[in-house]
């Protein structure tokens, strides 16, 4: 292959995610940051001035990158026991251990505050019981409003991450690398160190940028659980754009967040470079076994309780709650039972204000698939060349510029965005006002640097070899694509698929600013009910909460069910 | 082959997506013989009953479409930003706290509504009439009744009544910098207590356990005992018309709402919600036909049951379960639009001082 056939078809590679990123991104990003910079008067340099000159920013900036440190080491040290239980090991009920630490993922903050708040708030279950069982008179454990609430709501959210991205890239290496080294003399602890993590660095690098990315502008849960007290980069920009119409220094502060993104993955694609080396992967079905010795057995049984009872008790407790009437209210009417009722599920469909912005549980899911469907087919189909790129033309100028790109969106305030796609996208030349393919768009921007970062390492570990020897037997590269490459990253084709469609159904803050009021995705009509007094209403956000659950697991379940090959398979 | 079982994964997302309300048709703009289309900008929490708005539309031959954009604050960022090249015709949502950032940019156009005679003057704060009231709403304490009643103590009766030992840690408010309601108590307490006062107040609330959240769905839901997510703190921030609601949305019937406001004199600040034309309308006869309407009798009737405010119209007729369970504050604190505007950020800036460092 000449230099310059392989140059313009990397150029061709990246032609669609440049496209897309060009114009649904650094397009409403630039007209944001040129209007906002346009309202100051001192230009670019005031704002900055303002900005740094602040006692109370400077704060801001140092516990954002603090608490993103701290929550991406925390949940990197939960995630990876468990990547290792579920790459090495086969056991009963896997498929649904991964659907359930994966819902998580899509649920609103506020119904994730309440569910934390029913077990470890001030009236939750582990404050009674401990003041019950050592008769104290206050609350032993002050865990709402605290940066441990901060911490713990993080690796709630963040784990599936680790779990995902790691241990399906670990699930495919060759367990023989270890069991030589073993055989020659290694201890367990040595080939752990000198053997698999160096081999599976790619993977974990990719989920912890990912996951410090995601920390780094955390903003409902900085909100919620972390209270007044804390603000990230992420919470001061909303409350300079909204709250004191600052424009100018949250347009600084929203470059200066992106600049730290920008900054950490270039250090990360270098990195990456280093590290990654080509390996055979072999299928799930050979690397996996079951759990037979009393250790093993030991080690899963301790890990998946530890999992269920962070990442799943909150579910259960929201699901419980749904199902659940309180003890009598003052005044009742009429003889009510205590217990289960399924009062807020038939509240639902019901209509009771003739409002025009009533939507039926029916509507607002299928809103919510529909949306998740287009988001995955789009993710995917820009997604795939890219990382395609990425993996085959590394070395490329366009590769190596792109890459550190990608995962800019992912930084980006989402309201500076938001207000972005509105400025930029409803004139024109792209007038798309209203339409309803803003927010597949939009949540396409966040699922697209997942997609790559699922893609990329599996890509990139296929072995030349294998391409070559198909090539030398007169494949055409679009038949070693074909019949080569797409089966053996099968696997990984699905955790990117599961990625985009997650992220889509939970997507909050940039589809309140884009959304239309007729057709409001599932977490805006939660959002919607717990905007109201009542315990009717109350119910409605917790039983809707559950029905997203629900779905999200089920749609999981459903695309796992497409296995489109596993490694090797062919 | 492997490869091709992608194809039904395919069909499905081709066919979930073609299912998914994109494929509406576009709306008829005003050129065409059909129909002329009229755009409302507004916030989150704007609704309004099928029937009533249909009515509008048949009387006018008209078709409305909303654009909702977030909180009051964002969804008038939005209409601020896109002033040279408006996205609606109407701008609903503006209230007192924001009035003067709404009137400064100079996006809206005077409207002097036919229907405003009838309209009491303390709620029409614009002397050019460039934004209409349409509606109010109060921010008071509430409390937990069965909390009170079973400690035997009386629930406070005023703002100074919070700082009393019986009170102590059973408070909790918002966050004034981030929330609609927090920067309502906020100016409730400097209405009450003055300029030159209101920080000794807080400084002694935090003395007495006040606890500020950022947001009122977790004050009222996470922190308030009074309502079903049955939180530790009986005293909350929250809205006048809060306890009707309990009553109107209750789980099972009730005919007593299990919580109550605190309306005495200066305990409530009242906010006041506006419309108006903004720059750049397409259709302005319309425009106005729209601006009359939500003055009319029939909207204002039907906006308490839909968005938990009051309508400012003195004629509109109150649903019996609404009225039946609300006390209306006789005298609320008063600060004005324009001192608001003036002293915003740094009466915020003071209180996060005072209160969270």
């Amino acid at each position: 292959m000449n230099a310059i056939s392989h140059r313009s078809r990397s150029a061709l590679l990246w032609l669609p995610a440049a496209l897309f990123l060009a114009l649904f991104y650094f397009y409403p990003l630039g007209s944001i940051l040129q209007a906002s910079f346009a309202r100051g008067q001192g230009g670019l340099l005031a704002p900055l001035g303002e900005a740094f000159g602040s006692p109370a920013i400077r704060g801001v900036v140092w516990f954002t990158f603090w608490q993103a440190t701290l929550s991406t080491l925390l949940t990197l040290a939960f995630g990876l026991p468990g990547a290792y239980l579920l790459a090495r090991y086969r056991f009963p009920g896997k498929s649904l251990l991964q659907a359930l630490s994966t819902i998580p993922f899509v649920l609103p903050t506020l119904v994730v505050a309440a569910a934390f708040n029913a077990m470890l708030g001030p009236r939750g279950w582990v404050n009674l019981g401990l003041m019950e069982l050592f008769d104290l008179a206050q609350p032993p454990v002050q865990f709402t409003y605290s940066l441990t609430a901060i911490l713990l709501a993080h690796v709630f959210y963040n784990t599936a991450i680790v779990l995902r991205l790691v241990g399906d890239f670990w699930s495919h290496l060759d367990p023989r690398l270890s069991q030589a080294a073993q055989v020659l003399g290694a201890s367990r602890g040595q080939t752990l160190r000198r053997i698999t993590l160096p081999l599976i660095m790619p993977a974990i690098a990719s989920a912890a940028l990912l996951v410090f990315i995601f920390n780094f502008t955390s903003f409902g849960v900085i909100l919620v659980l972390g209270g007044p007290r804390f603000a990230t980069l992420e919470v001061e920009i909303y409350y300079q754009t909204v709250g004191l119409f600052n424009l100018p220094l949250a347009a600084t502060l929203a470059m200066l967040q992106l600049g730290c993104t920008l900054c950490l993955t270039v250090a990360y694609t270098y990195l990456l470079r280093r590290v990654s080396r080509p390996l055979s992967l072999r299928p799930g079905a050979i690397t996996q076994k079951r759990l037979v010795s009393w250790r093993e057995r030991l080690f899963a049984a301790v890990y998946i309780t530890l999992l269920l009872s962070l990442l799943v008790t909150p579910l259960v407790a929201l699901a419980a709650r749904s199902f659940t009437r309180l003890e009598a209210e003052r005044g009742q009417l009429t003889q009510v039972e205590r217990g289960f009722t399924l009062d807020f599920y038939k509240e639902l469909g019901v209509n009771r204000r003739e409002s025009l912005f009533y939507v039926s549980p029916a509507t607002a899911i299928a809103v919510s698939l529909g949306y998740a469907s287009a988001t995955v087919l789009l993710a995917l189909l820009l997604g795939l060349p890219a990382s395609w790129a990425l993996a085959r033309h590394a070395a490329s100028p366009i590769s190596r510029a792109f890459d550190p790109l990608l995962m800019l969106p992912l930084g980006t305030s989402a309201v500076t965005l938001g207000l972005g796609f509105i400025l930029a996208l409803s004139r024109p030349p792209l007038d798309l006002r209203a339409s309803p393919l803003l927010i597949p768009l939009a949540h396409t921007l966040v699922a697209f640097p997942f997609v790559v970062r699922s893609l990329a390492p599996a890509l990139r570990s296929i072995r030349p070899r294998l391409g070559q020897a198909a090539a030398v037997m007169g494949a055409a590269p679009l038949q070693v694509a074909r019949y080569i490459d797409l089966p053996l990253i099968g696997r990984a084709m699905l955790v990117a698929a599961i990625f985009a469609f997650t992220i889509s159904l939970g997507e909050f803050g940039a589809t309140a600013l884009i959304a239309r009021p007729e057709y409001p995705t599932i977490p805006l009509v939660i959002y919607r009910f717990l905007s109201q007094p009542g315990a009717l209403n109350y119910g409605q956000a917790l039983a809707l909460s559950t029905i997203l659950m629900l779905i999200t697991a089920a749609g999981m379940l459903v695309i796992e069910r497409f296995r489109i090959a596993d490694v090797g398979e062919f | 082959m492997a490869y091709k079982r992608w194809i039904p994964l395919f069909l499905l997302a081709l066919w979930l997506a073609a299912c998914a309300p994109g494929e509406t048709p576009a709306l008829p703009t005003s050129t065409s013989s059909g129909p002329q289309t009229l755009t409302v900008m507004t916030h989150d929490s704007f609704a309004i009953s099928e029937g009533v708005l249909a009515a509008f539309e048949a009387e006018n031959n008209a078709k409305v479409q909303f654009l909702k954009a977030g909180d009051t604050g964002t969804a008038l960022n939005k209409a601020i930003l896109s002033k040279d090249n408006p996205l609606a015709d109407v701008f609903y949502g503006v209230d007192n706290t924001f009035l003067s950032r709404a009137l400064e940019e100079d996006i809206f156009e005077p409207y002097t509504s036919p229907r405003l005679g009838a309209i009491p003057d303390e709620f029409k704060l614009d002397p050019q009439s460039r934004l209409l009231p349409v509606d109010y709403g109060d921010v008071c304490l509430n409390y937990d009744q069965a909390y009170f009643a079973e400690k035997g103590i009386a629930p406070p009766s005023d703002l100074p009544d919070l700082l009393q030992p019986e009170y102590k840690g059973l408070l909790v408010v918002e966050n004034p910098a981030t929330s609609s309601p927090g920067l309502a108590f906020l100016l409730a307490t400097i209405g009450t207590f003055g300029e030159q006062g209101y920080l000794d107040f807080w400084k002694e609330l935090v003395a007495n356990d006040v606890l500020v959240v950022n947001d009122w769905e977790t004050a009222y839901y996470t922190e308030f005992s009074g309502s079903s997510g049955k939180g530790p703190r009986p005293i909350v921030v929250s809205y006048d018309s809060s306890p009707a609601f309990e009553v109107i949305y209750a789980a099972s019937p009730i005919d007593e709402p299990p919580t109550a406001a605190v309306v005495s004199d200066g305990s409530c600040f009242r906010q006041v919600e506006f419309v108006g034309i903004l720059k750049g309308v397409k259709n302005r006869p319309l425009a106005e036909k729209w601006v009359d309407f939500m003055l009319s009798e029939q909207f204002q009737g039907d906006l308490p049951l839909q968005m938990f405010v009051f309508p400012v119209s003195p004629e509109a007729k109150l649903d019996e379960a609404f009225v039946k369970h609300l006390i209306l504050p006789e005298k609320t604190a008063t600060v004005s639009a324009q001192e608001i505007a003036a002293n915003r950020e740094n009466w915020i800036k003071a209180w996060t001082e005072a209160v969270l460092r």
